[in-house]
């Protein structure tokens, strides 16, 4: 098959699901979600290796063209994204499988919410079809047409946990509304400049002057918003805290680099003309604040999930670090590759928090005894994925940092290698803080039965963060084979 | 080169054993002893291997790309093999000694698990090619160690873990930023005796020095340079075969080599001297080697004592590195080994005493020699080797570091030297008087049977590692001796330097 | 002042006024109905930009089309998140706004 047609299947074939999901009911949602979730991985996966072989391609769907027709665009950059989503959205589909199966164990999915758990299904299939749709779209009002899709579908998986899940979708939505509204006004102000929307055409018609510089601050506003930069991060710990599982772990893992995407694709592609030498030092500060005031939060956390949750706003930051030394060539796929690692190490921690929550009935901290003994996978996998978050040897954390240190000592900026290295520190101190508690005897009774299914995709995707280290050769490559 | 899969195999065969076992279930002793032992047993052929290979002018490097222009790159180089030879060796009586400790105590897998992954670890270091790879193993090692600290699992060990933790991820961040710097300078860049970054020349003074510190600081943590050693008496809350593992066979002894590689390989010692930064080492190491001897003078804890006795014995190898000159480098390297081998002596005796005896304590001891003569025997070997009396291993550290100095015209060194000997037997001589000539003044602790000594698979590796530290001093001439590889390793650095 | 300047004027003055609106009320109907006014605005703008001699600018329509059922999709799921918070918690302001009652 050709690059056009897995476009098309990594955009059909989660929509479709989705509705099919929807139509066949609780029995069988399950089971055409983790259908549709492996047939879209395979895409992603083969997508990635015709970007590879083939190149950039840009591709009017039913021949309609710009600029009334939709238009899709791959190159390396995208297709590694699509990548990511597939490989962590398999997982996590797997993992759901487990959790919202027919019979209640979780203490964070009341049994009144249970009869609507396969809604689950619909919902996330159409988050993953508009991710996949976002990363494809060749014009600014499509993906702001899939960051709606995203954000409506997420909102409604966070809603399935109720409860105070509830006002945590509603400050999300509010927030996600307004920063789609920032971004809006923003591609107005481009169309009235250039009287096109086309990334492409925009990206040679491009000039510095004032309103373009306004209509970019402002769009860039709104996907901060949305990738929860600190001091626009509040929401992010109440909604993905709460929310039921395998809905946090996509949230944090996946749905959180769609904005982080979107800001490096605007500045990076779309408008590398323009003179933006303060506004990428701004990114790169706020992310410098990111790193510590999350690092800090999460340390003053009690609950497992909640320090995982405060842990993303930290991650977020190391990749707004990009920005400042952006000419540097290993600076991207050093990001991309620490994007890619915090996915699938991030996404591995949320299972673990969940099954601590299924044996141990909290996620108290300090009454997680003997994690070791009682659950020894996913010990082996909160630590491993705790390595690759910390950016210690061998993972694909530390093989993205050092990526990027390397790249802040070439652009002549050692500050950033400085604030990387000590974000990594911080990141010690909370992890193995709670990790700590493996090691001590378990308390006697009064346990859950680990749900194995969780447990051992935790451990696959801890194992994926740690195998990325050896992925920064393969992921530079694909960036220079798809270089839009 | 076709015997590039040997380094890789000294890598991966503690690493397969490690995997295996972690999959074994706690009371599968037989099976997980057998593959232990037959994994150091492949290891140390191995070793020989090369070490003949090398002898005869092979070279077994093998070189992996992570990224273009970064490798992960192993070496065979004299230095290599001299430390590999050490921690193989030392492997395989830590493991039987292990063994017998921890019978029937809990979670053996888990142990010996995060013991293999140690040795690969230290395997690493010992083989790295270029600072990357150097530090990729280094940190690796820290974090299969942190297991084995707080192998107990009780508070107190907990909290000796944090403490460990703090030192070594402190010092590893500083690291990484070292390096990384250290690329920027000079670009990603093998290990050259007598150093590459001379090549900067001294323009840049100021950045090398920082550099220099950096990398120091980094690998001072393990080395337990003063101030950095806290971590090391903590830690002394593992049971004792981790306690050799990390005094003798790799931690410390990785943070030591590694300053070796960094002075040696990296800077070059001639153009670290022309930077001025071997004195300021210098001073800090005689500085360690005091404290950590008077500190030790002032612990009644047995274990606690030889700790101390550790921050100031490593330090004699930094010293020996930075003091200018082919007799102190000789010295160094030889301490690296004998270091290791009267340390792992002394651990594994005062493990011993604690195991059949109960006995934890200096005051403990009065009358144990007659309780425990070969135990106590092997203990006074390690002891007095410290000391430095001849004809131990110690001795012939000493003479050379003495020497070496007095060829620098350092003097103050050999003052340094003198009363830190002069403390050594401060802190030795009387647990040795009460051991063998004081009568037993109180029942013991804590005994377990009335056999003869300490039962057998305790006994064993105590006596081989007695022996090899007292070989080492007596066969100090004859051509496989450490000296020897000392001497070849010097030769090379001081060959191409001037 | 040609027509399509008032109207993008126009379009400003009420995404300025919503957005005040929005950062400044508490209850969530008032940040909804702030958040549809600022959506209105956008739509204004958009309008008057599609203002040419003849014929108009079609793609302007679009997205305002596009964006009006966007719009009512957001606002719907919006409001049954309001109704379902009320209902659990008693109150129609968020956790944090909560203080004075």
């Amino acid at each position: 098959m050709t690059t056009a047609a897995w476009m098309e299947a990594l955009l059909a074939a989660p929509l479709a699901g989705a509705v099919i999901a929807l139509i066949s009911g609780r029995r069988a949602a399950a089971l055409v979600g983790v259908v549709t979730a492996f047939a879209t991985a395979a895409a992603s996966i083969a997508l990635a290796f015709a970007v590879s072989r083939s190149g950039v391609l840009r591709y009017a769907v039913g021949g309609w063209g710009r600029p009334l027709g939709i238009d899709l665009y791959v190159d390396g950059l995208a297709a590694v994204m699509v990548a990511i989503t597939g490989v962590v959205g398999a997982c996590i589909s797997v993992c759901a499988a487990g959790y919202f199966a027919p019979k209640p164990t979780h203490a964070d999915l009341p049994s009144d919410k249970h009869d609507r758990a396969w809604l689950y299904w619909p919902l996330w299939l159409m988050l993953w079809g508009g991710m996949n749709a976002l990363y494809l779209s060749a014009d600014l009002f499509n993906i702001y047409v899939t960051q709606e899709l995203i954000g409506l579908s997420g909102i409604g998986l966070i809603a399935l946990a109720g409860g105070s899940a509830i006002s945590a979708a509603l400050r999300y939505l509010l927030l996600a509304l307004a920063g789609s509204l920032l971004y809006i006004v923003g591609v107005e102000l481009l169309y009235a400049g250039y009287a096109t929307l086309d990334l492409q055409q925009l990206r040679d018609r491009i000039d510095a002057n004032p309103s373009t510089f306004a209509a970019a601050a402002l769009m860039t506003a709104g996907l901060l918003a949305k990738s929860a930069l600190f001091p626009l991060h509040f929401w992010l710990p109440p909604a993905h805290g709460h929310a039921p599982v395998p809905v946090s772990a996509a949230l944090s893992a996946l749905v959180i680099k769609t904005g982080f995407y979107l800001v490096v694709r605007l500045w990076l592609h779309v408008l590398p003309g323009l003179a933006w030498a303060h506004l990428a030092t701004l990114l790169g500060v706020l992310g410098a604040a990111a790193v510590f005031w999350g690092g800090v939060q999460a340390l003053m956390q009690e609950r497992l999930k909640m320090m995982v949750a405060y842990s993303t706003v930290a991650q977020v930051g190391y990749l707004f670090m990009l920005f400042p030394v952006a000419s540097v060539p290993e600076a991207l796929p050093g990001a991309l590759l620490l994007a890619a690692s915090h996915a699938a190490a991030k996404a591995a921690l949320f299972m673990c928090a969940g099954s601590v929550l299924a044996v141990y009935g909290h996620d108290r901290i300090r009454s997680i005894n003997g994690i070791g003994t009682r659950m020894p996978l996913t010990a082996v996998a909160f630590a491993l994925s705790g390595i690759s978050l910390i950016g210690l040897p061998p993972s694909g954390g530390f093989a993205g940092k050092w990526l990027l240190i390397s790249a802040a000592f070439a652009a002549g900026a050692w500050w950033w290698a400085a604030i990387i290295v000590l974000g990594g520190l911080l990141s010690a101190v909370y992890l193995l803080r709670a990790l700590a508690f493996a090691f001590l005897e378990p308390p006697i009774a009064g346990f859950g039965r680990a749900p194995w299914g969780m447990e051992a995709t935790s451990l696959v995707l801890a194992f994926i963060a740690v195998g990325l280290n050896f992925a920064a050769r393969p992921l530079s490559e694909l960036l220079n084979a798809g270089a839009g | 080169m076709t015997g590039a899969w040997i380094p890789l195999a000294a890598v991966g065969t503690p690493l397969l054993t490690g995997i295996v076992i972690f999959l074994l279930a706690d009371w599968r002793v037989a099976l997980r002893t057998a593959l232990n032992l037959s994994g150091a047993f492949v290891k140390l052929v191995l070793v020989a291997v090369m070490l003949r290979g090398v002898a005869n002018g092979y070279d077994y490097s093998v070189r992996v790309a992570i990224v273009p222009g970064l490798d992960i790159v192993l070496i065979t180089d004299a230095l290599a093999l001299l430390f590999l030879t050490l921690s193989a060796g030392l492997w395989a009586l830590t493991t039987i000694y292990a063994v017998g400790y921890l019978e029937n105590a809990p979670h053996r897998s888990r142990f010996f698990g995060f013991f293999s992954l140690c040795i690969v670890a230290t395997t690493g270091i010992a083989l790295a090619g270029n600072l990357f790879t150097l530090f990729v193993f280094y940190e690796i090692l820290t974090l299969v160690t942190y297991p084995l600290v707080i192998h107990r699992g009780t508070r107190e060990a907990l909290a000796a873990g944090r403490v460990y933790l703090r030192y070594t991820l402190a010092g590893g961040a500083v690291l990484l930023f070292a390096v990384a710097w250290s690329h920027a300078l000079a670009g990603p860049h093998d290990f050259v005796a007598g150093g590459y970054l001379r090549e900067l020349g001294t323009d840049q003074r100021l950045s090398l020095t920082l550099l220099f510190g950096a990398l120091i600081a980094g690998f001072g943590v393990k080395a337990a340079l003063f101030p950095l050693h806290g971590w090391l008496p903590a830690a002394m809350v593992a049971p004792a075969p981790v306690s050799a593992l990390l005094h003798a066979v790799a931690v410390v002894k990785a943070g030591a080599f590694a300053i070796i590689r960094v002075v040696y390989d990296v800077f070059g010692v001639e153009f670290a001297e022309a930077l001025g930064v071997l004195g300021p080492l210098a001073v800090l190491s005689a500085f360690t080697i005091l404290y950590g001897s008077l500190r030790a003078l002032a612990q009644d804890e047995l274990k606690k004592r030889l700790a101390y006795s550790t921050v100031s014995q490593v330090s004699y190898i930094v010293l020996g590195v930075a003091v200018l000159g082919p007799l102190s480098t000789i010295g160094a390297l030889v301490h690296l080994v004998n270091q290791g081998l009267m340390k792992i002596t002394l651990f594994l005796s005062a493990g011993n005493l604690a195991e059949t005896l109960g006995v934890h304590h200096v005051h403990e001891m009065n009358g144990v020699g007659r309780r425990m003569p070969l135990t106590m025997a092997a203990f006074t070997i390690g002891a007095l080797g410290m000391i430095g009396v001849p004809p131990t291993a110690g001795f012939v550290t000493k003479i050379y570091l003495g020497t070496g100095a007095a060829e620098a015209g350092q003097w103050w060194v050999i003052v340094i030297l003198a009363a830190s000997s002069l403390l050594n037997a401060c802190y030795f001589l009387p647990i040795l008087y009460s051991a063998w000539f004081q009568p037993q003044t109180a029942p013991w602790p804590h005994e377990h049977g009335t056999g003869f000594d300490a039962k057998a698979t305790l006994l064993v590796p105590v006596l081989f590692s007695a022996a090899f530290a007292l070989g080492v001093g007596l066969f100090a001439d004859t051509p496989v001796s450490p000296l020897e590889w000392a001497k070849l390793i010097s030769q090379r650095e001081f060959g191409y330097a001037r | 002042m040609t027509t399509p300047i008032v109207y993008a004027s126009a379009g400003v003055a009420m995404l300025c006024i919503a957005l005040f609106g929005f950062l400044t009320a508490r209850h969530v109907l008032r940040r909804i109905l702030a958040l549809n006014i600022v959506g209105s605005g956008v739509f204004m703008m958009l309008v008057a930009l599609a203002a040419r001699p003849d014929p108009p600018d079609p793609i302007p329509h679009a997205l305002v089309m596009t964006g009006i059922v966007v719009g009512v999709c957001v606002t719907a799921l919006a409001l049954a998140l309001l109704r379902r918070m009320f209902a659990d918690e008693g109150s129609a302001r968020l956790p944090e706004d909560r203080e004075f009652g």
